[in-house]
């Protein structure tokens, strides 16, 4: 096994996530966050996880970079292999070295990530001082340098200023430019635009897309939002409380999503005449969930759902489903539209 | 579902509204409101849209009587409210009624959803016998959409889209005309978004209730509106239907929001060509000279450094700001 992978190691996908199970204990209940997760990431591919919130999509994250809670969050089962590397059972160290390094993180709330008492140049310059060992004189001069990268004006300047003279989507920017400074291989961007104006919010994901295209950097996006993912995402990952409904390439899932909570994603982001398509709320992940975690929302629902949880099936060549019903949901869609 | 057809009398009437804040010890005063006019007329779902600091909140602020303005007026059912009287401000607030955008924090946590929902008749006693209260909250509670067990649970025993539910049927409690919904689903999932959008939705074609829809999210507008005002740094750069702003777009702001939105399209991405505005708003300390948005504007020339545009008509009810304004329905 040890020499098919390494033999096969220039084709070995980027991270590999394999049955993944994460349960937060909270007292006497369990919640059970991810139940079976399975996908794997090229090198420079850009795949994002679409969920609503209990769907999982962060608990992933959290995991993939080590910076879950635990506890209360306990892994169950699971392996995340990156670059051939398995990260549940590296040493702390070794992993803290590679994290930031070959792997970085851009989070939602930028104010709170960046160190509100210490220059955005000096805290991009500890990077490459901590990382590679750079004097901070120099680190200063590269950090005006990544700054202007990002699209910051007056760069060479702005590095002497603090986080709170930035505004939400120059902070944004700011923390790209963190992430980026190592050349990592993989960086994961959780909901990096949900605070910001819908103008910034383009200009942001225009430079994310501008350096995953530009660069061999794979992105794992995570957002609530499809139209976001679909403006730069190769891949789709969409989950439903804590496990993945549907998978494959992002243009095929817009054009003939089929899972049904996918379709009326799809369809609240293209049409405007669709009003409210998703009865109902999300399972309570604190139970046991038998059959399809969807089922009790689902306008396709039959007796097989209640009892049999799907499992994820190609449908088509680069898209798969965990649904009993996608064909019929593929036949009803053809005549609606 | 049917958008009912709004009736043509104004509820809610904003003429020349002008707030703007002492910048304390920097001086200079921040024009957040700046010569705003509109109307909200019966049954109509009003939208104000634009980026944050644009002055879409205060002016709702100013709306709710909860800020004075600086000069101008606002008149419901043609009274003007900032000269009432205590006895007709009370009255006016009870017609006029919010739906604010985190409903965590807007509900208080230590009352159960029936007594967040009666507050509204202790303070106004003669609205409704107190022996009706029970019944008419789970009427309010089913109108949204609750199971009228719901009525002893407290916030934290309900999800995000329930909470939003009572603060809806809280805000219904006085029968109001208006409701002003602040960005009443930003804080939800996409899926609970769309069924609160429903509710909102139903509520106005059973009640006849006006909205006046605060919101940056132009998906969200798009689907709840009659009319749009876009707001830019304090004014209103454009106004009309749903249809005209969307589809007509007629100043360049307009038509960079639009752009702005996230499109998911099965033919293809387009963010890596697409032109962006560039930047941010400017300062509303010192607002540029002439049409504020020209710093911003691809199609800036020199006369709109000179002149401060004010709104003509494009269309029947479609007016922009704008020097230059696009008439043909050309394509984004």
């Amino acid at each position: 096994m040890r020499d098919t992978v390494q033999t096969e190691a220039v084709r070995e996908p980027l991270l590999v996530v394999d049955d993944l199970r994460v349960n937060f204990e909270m007292g006497e209940t369990s919640v059970y966050a991810v139940r079976g997760l399975s996908f794997s990431m090229n090198r420079g591919e850009v795949v994002a996880v679409i969920g609503e919130s209990g769907s999982g999509k962060s608990v992933t994250i959290k995991t993939i970079l080590g910076t879950l809670q635990m506890p209360p969050g306990r892994l169950l089962s699971g392996s995340v292999r990156f670059d051939g590397e398995e990260l549940l059972t590296m040493a702390p160290r070794a992993r803290r070295s590679l994290q930031g390094d070959r792997i970085a993180m851009v989070f939602q709330d930028a104010l709170a990530a960046l160190n509100p008492v210490y220059t955005i140049g000096w805290q991009i310059a500890e990077i490459f001082h901590v990382h590679r060992g750079m004097p901070m004189s120099a680190g200063m001069r590269a950090a005006g340098e990544l700054l202007q990268l990002v699209g910051i004006p007056n760069a060479t300047q702005r590095v002497n200023e603090y986080a709170h003279q930035f505004s939400g989507g120059m902070r944004q920017r700011v923390m790209i430019a963190m992430s980026i400074a190592l050349r990592p291989q993989l960086l994961l961007a959780d909901e990096p635009t949900t605070a910001l104006d819908v103008t910034v919010q383009a200009q942001i994901m225009q430079l994310l897309a501008r350096l995953s295209a530009e660069t061999e950097l794979a992105m794992l996006l995570v957002t609530h939002n499809i139209a976001i993912a679909a403006e730069v995402a190769d891949r789709f990952l969409v989950m439903y409380a804590g496990s993945i409904v549907e998978m494959g390439s992002a243009d095929k899932i817009i054009a003939a999503p089929a899972h049904p909570y996918t379709k009326a994603l799809v369809d609240l982001a293209t049409r405007e005449d669709v009003i409210d398509p998703i009865p109902g709320a999300p399972p309570d992940l604190r139970k046991a969930i038998d059959g399809c975690a969807f089922e009790p929302r689902c306008p396709f629902a039959t007796e097989i759902c209640r009892r049999v949880d799907p499992e994820l099936r190609h449908v088509q060549v680069r898209q798969s489903v965990a649904c009993h019903h996608s064909e019929r949901l593929a036949k009803e869609s053809a005549w609606t539209g | 579902m049917d958008r009912l057809t709004p009736i043509g009398e104004p509820v809610l009437e904003v003429e020349n509204a002008v707030k703007h804040f002492g910048a304390g010890r920097v001086g200079g005063v921040v024009r957040a409101v700046d010569d705003v006019s509109f109307v909200v007329r019966r049954a109509e779902t009003v939208a104000l849209v634009g980026e944050s600091g644009c002055g879409k909140s205060t002016l709702g602020r100013l709306v709710m009587c909860f800020d004075r303005p600086t000069s101008g007026s606002v008149r419901y059912e043609g009274e003007e409210i900032f000269m009432l009287g205590t006895a007709a401000l009370r009255r006016y607030r009870r017609g006029v009624q919010m739906v604010f955008q985190d409903p965590n924090t807007s509900l208080n946590p230590r009352l159960t959803v029936a007594r967040s929902i009666q507050r509204a008749w202790e303070s106004n006693r003669s609205f409704l016998p107190r022996a009706q209260w029970r019944s008419r909250i789970a009427e309010l509670l089913d109108m949204v959409g609750l199971s009228s067990d719901r009525a002893g649970f407290y916030p934290h025993q309900l999800s995000g889209g329930q909470r939003q539910r009572v603060a809806i049927a809280r805000a219904l409690a006085l029968q109001p005309k208006v409701v002003i919904c602040d960005e009443p689903v930003s804080a939800l999932d996409v899926s609970i978004q769309a069924q609160i959008l429903a509710l909102l939705y139903k509520l106005q074609s059973t009640l006849g209730v006006s909205y006046l829809f605060i919101s940056h999210d132009l998906d969200v507008v798009r689907r709840i509106s009659h009319r749009v005002l876009v707001m830019y740094l304090g004014r209103i750069v454009e106004t009309g239907t749903v249809a005209d702003v969307f589809e007509r777009p007629a100043h360049p702001y307009t038509r960079a929001l639009l752009a702005a939105v996230p499109k998911a399209d099965p033919n293809g991405r387009t963010l890596l060509t697409r032109r962006l505005l560039e930047g941010e708003p400017p300062s509303p300390y010192s607002p540029p000279s002439g049409c504020r948005f020209r710093t911003r504007c691809p199609i800036a020339q020199d006369a709109c450094s000179r002149t401060d545009p004010s709104l003509v008509n494009i269309g029947q009810e479609h007016r922009a700001a704008c020097l230059f304004p696009v008439r043909e329905p050309e394509k984004l």
